[in-house]
């Protein structure tokens, strides 16, 4: 067990020190009034350094990333992150520069965040771009609210619904909600695509949009987006482009020649951005001319060799973030999409797709695949027959991957496959790896039917072994207190 | 460069396992009139090399608070960064996992994060802290939403004293119309208790008191102010600055519902405005609607402490779109690196470092003063202020010329803000060009 920093904590302990301070005595003073000081000492830990490095090398040691082996989080896109980003992202230059400094004195930084804009302009087809939404489901909300400003603006104000498909992330959904849109779900068909009659059921004078996500969740292409566009379309409605699955595409087919008038890119998922456990990401959002209005402020323009910040936006949706969003990100991205160019791109994406497929036909044997044809990033597995056969479960499945040195795919989504394992490869993996991953599922296939206690039990390689999830909810101890 | 691990001749292997005959076939699904028949209009692969040169230029087109001493504030601030905390952010077993999600290989990430949640609750004195969302100006509309969710009521007053920033993002959010924000102008630098009494009423969902303001002012009506919003059930929503309560009273003490910043200062770089984290934490009432992740000790099965992601039922993967917020990606990593800040300054360190900035700023002040200069507001401070100037914008210029990032530029005003990397040579700097200047 490893122990947390507070308990590690004694008394006097220090890891830091400030500079001695060059205030003349007779000069220093406390000018704050005595009731708004604090009368305790807030709780934190006191350590010295050697333990304070100690204590986060352990903690890091009890975690699992890309640079630990293979991650096939399907949805997620668990690439590997190339460390001259980190560099990059670190220069003083990107690094220590104030969001509010003179904008004469922040030319490379306007220049970046301007050229990236019109490199994800080209990668996706569309007329204008904001960095300013901080995560995917950022960028789909500031989508969504140039949906809303864009239907007031036309005082066309009956248009409530948002229209999202049953295999959704649920982020489509959520952010819908949170922009007062009643949410309509559109169902897949037998091929795992949109149902087009279903879609053409739904639509009418107070639909406002279409989020799709292509490939959709199940890792195929909607190939009939070129009529759900018009569809969508005819209706008055905007198509929106949820760009989680951008790396399946990218170099081969844009959303905007697809018909889509809103996307957000997942910087932290196509362009090699790190996840960081959790974030930060970035999510950029594009759109066709027609809505370049309705991007927040600011916007980066270039006046002769200048780049400035233009404020000056009467129909601007507003600001979603307090600054221009998460530059240092864009800076790996920017360096990422530097790197690999007008050719590195497509073949990123080829790589994705033909890696994907190469696992789903080696484990088509083994394994249900409801869906199971030509994919692109990623499929769509099952544990169904393994359940059936053996009661082993998805989640047995990825708790025996752990054991064996891998982390687990998605499990349980989309919502429209039972005992979904949602494989997403990426481009970055050797042959081998996906062999020797091949191998670890058909072992599990193998013991499930001669042992499956033995997978029920897993993990028993890992530092714990699974948890009571239901003990964390029902009764949640969510900040440590000292014992009494 | 490229990523791709697989030479061609493997790829080739890879596709004849399948039947296919090229790369082409792999997408034979998209319709051909959507496919882009020629290459991306980029610029040709960079070698690393390359890509070092390309960018150090960029990067050195920017003017660095390494090389000018920086006075600018008003929201982001210039604090030091331990060594300590550059140096464990790079264990990429951090850096490179996603959400942990499979607690059994993420026990290191969710303690972390669990440690996090708790200096957020020791600091603000509130009881739950979620694992952090975008920014300051995010955590405070996610903190209005949550407050018409609870309250079913939808009115927000936002005073003139919070940060500009802050207040334009919570009316972005107010596009879905499920609240509507009352701007309260106010005098003096600071919120008038009258002006919120006068205002409030039963339809109000939450008064929003940013303390120490976007000003740098102590809100010296607080207790009042909290009364009359108590009085009607409204809620107090404080957004606040992290190092402040190294030696503040904490939010709790004032009676705040629900308590928001911007967590940048502690051990996050500058960084043109991000990635920064919000920091957000509540009451045990308001627990089970809180947006964002939450981390929570229970046990394994063998009965041994562990940590893992809790009450998922408020977030969007579970409950779709009758979750409290469609966040899924949040700041992990720069919450990690406030828990590194926090563990290596301690609780020495943070009542430090907080009282370095406010006595650098003490000082500052009576410079300024003996220059004789006026500052606009006679209020009391935390680590900004602002002084009173005829013209700003050359103002800022002049200090730009002596090689100083000035302040912030208000009307008739230069807002600055005095962190601990700032030392007496450098306030005398900042106050004899600034009186330089205004005496031409």
């Amino acid at each position: 067990m490893s122990k947390l920093s507070f308990e590690k904590s004694v008394a006097g302990a220090s890891a830091f020190s400030l500079p001695r301070c060059d205030i003349p005595p007779e000069a220093v003073t406390v000018e704050i009034p005595q009731n708004f000081l604090r009368e305790e000492d807030p709780l934190l830990p006191e350590l010295s350094e050697v333990e304070v490095v100690r204590h986060f090398t352990e903690l890091s040691g009890r975690a699992y990333g890309v640079d630990n082996g293979f991650y096939p989080l399907g949805s997620c896109t668990m690439k590997y992150n190339p460390k001259i980003n980190e560099w990059a992202a670190r220069l003083p230059g990107f690094a220590n520069i104030h969001p509010l400094q003179p904008q004469d004195t922040v030319q490379g930084a306007l220049q970046l965040m301007y050229e990236l804009e019109e490199m994800l302009c080209e990668i996706t087809g569309m007329d204008s771009f904001s960095l300013q939404p901080a995560a995917g489901a950022h960028g789909e909300m500031t989508g969504a609210m140039i949906i809303k400003a864009y239907h007031n603006s036309r005082q066309d104000y009956k248009r409530k619904k948002m229209i999202v498909p049953d295999s959704s992330h649920g982020t489509n959904p959520a952010t819908a909600n949170m922009l007062g849109f009643e949410i309509v779900q559109v169902k897949s068909d037998e091929r795992g695509l949109v149902d087009l009659a279903d879609l053409r059921s739904l639509v009418n004078d107070e639909i406002a949009g279409l989020m799709l996500t292509n490939p959709n969740t199940l890792g195929l292409f909607e190939e009939d987006i070129q009529q759900i566009a018009e569809i969508i379309h005819a209706a008055g409605g905007l198509l929106y482009y949820d760009g989680a699955n951008a790396n399946a595409i990218m170099g081969i087919t844009r959303p905007g020649d697809m018909g889509f008038d809103i996307c957000h890119l997942n910087l932290h998922k196509t362009f090699g951005t790190p996840h960081g456990g959790g974030g930060p990401g970035s999510g950029p959002v594009g759109v066709k001319s027609f809505l370049a209005d309705f991007l927040p402020v600011p916007v980066i323009e270039k006046q002769g060799s200048k780049y400035i910040l233009n404020y000056n936006r009467p129909l601007s949706i507003g600001k979603v973030h307090s600054f221009y969003g998460n530059f240092g990100v864009a800076v790996k991205a920017y360096t990422y999409i530097k790197a690999l160019g007008k050719t590195g791109l497509k073949e990123a994406c080829e790589n994705a797709v033909l890696n994907a497929n190469y696992l789903r036909t080696k484990l088509t044997d083994h394994y249900d695949i409801p869906y199971n044809r030509l994919c692109k990033h990623e499929f769509v597995a099952s544990a169904r027959k393994q359940k059936k056969e053996s009661g082993v479960t998805a989640l047995d499945v990825a708790k025996s991957l752990i054991d064996r040195g891998y982390h687990p795919p998605t499990i349980y989504f989309p919502l429209i496959v039972e005992e979904a394992l949602m494989i997403e490869p990426t481009e970055t993996e050797t042959k081998e790896r996906l062999d020797e991953f091949v191998e670890a599922m058909l072992a599990i296939d193998r013991e499930a039917r001669q042992s499956p206690d033995k997978i029920k039990a897993a993990p028993q390689q890992a530092v714990i072994r699974r948890v009571d999830e239901a003990r964390a909810a029902r009764r949640p101890v969510l900040k440590w207190s000292p014992e009494k | 460069m490229n990523y791709v691990p697989n030479p061609p001749w493997v790829v080739q292997q890879m596709l004849e396992s399948m039947g296919l005959a090229s790369v082409e076939d792999l997408f034979r699904d998209i319709p051909e009139e959507l496919k882009l028949k020629r290459e991306l209009n980029l610029a040709a692969p960079l070698a690393e090399l390359e890509l070092r040169r390309e960018l150090s230029a960029l990067a050195a087109k920017n003017l660095n608070v390494d090389t000018y001493p920086c006075f600018l504030g008003a929201g982001a601030y210039d604090h030091y960064i331990p060594a300590v905390v550059e140096q464990m952010l790079l264990r990429s077993e951090f850096y490179t996992a996603y959400t942990p999600y499979q607690p059994e290989i993420s026990q290191g990430i969710l303690q972390a994060i669990f440690e996090y949640q708790t200096m957020i609750c020791n600091l603000t004195g509130m009881d739950v802290a979620n694992a952090s969302v975008y920014d300051g100006g995010s955590a405070l509309a996610e903190a209005c939403s949550l407050a018409c969710d609870v309250t079913r009521r939808k009115k927000i007053l936002v005073p003139e004293t919070v940060n500009p920033r802050y207040s334009e993002v919570v009316r972005t959010y107010a596009l879905g119309e499920k609240m509507e924000v009352i701007p309260v102008s106010c005098q003096e630098g600071v919120v008038d208790a009258g002006a919120i009494a006068a205002l409030i009423d039963d339809q109000t969902a939450a008064v929003v008191i940013q303390h120490p303001n976007f000003y740098g002012n102590l809100e010296v009506e607080l207790e009042k102010i909290g009364q009359a919003i108590h009085a009607h059930k409204s809620l107090l929503v404080m957004a606040v600055d992290p190092i402040s309560l190294g030696i503040l009273k904490p939010p709790a003490a004032w009676g705040a519902d629900i308590v928001v910043g911007e967590g940048q200062s502690l051990g996050n770089s500058l960084s043109f405005g991000g990635p920064y984290l919000g920091f957000f934490a509540t009451t045990q009432k308001l627990m089970r609607k809180i947006p964002g992740r939450l981390v929570g000790e229970t046990v394994d099965l063998d009965g041994k402490r562990a940590f893992v992601l809790t009450l998922q039922a408020r977030e969007q993967h579970i409950r779709r779109e009758r979750a409290s917020s469609n966040i899924c990606s949040n700041e992990a990593l720069c919450a990690l690196a406030a828990t590194i800040y926090l563990t290596v300054v301690g609780k020495q360190g943070i009542k430090a470092v907080a009282k370095r900035c406010h006595q650098l700023a003490c000082y500052a002040k009576q410079q300024f003063v003996k220059a004789g200069f006026k500052l606009k507001y006679n209020q009391p401070f935390f680590k900004e202020f602002a002084v009173a100037v005829n013209d700003p914008q050359a103002a800022n210029a002049a200090l730009l010329q002596a090689g100083i990032i000035g302040g912030y530029e208000l009307n008739d005003a230069l807002l600055f803000a005095f962190t601990e990397k700032r030392t007496c040579a450098e306030i005398d700097r900042l106050v004899a060009a600034l009186g330089g200047m205004e005496r031409e």
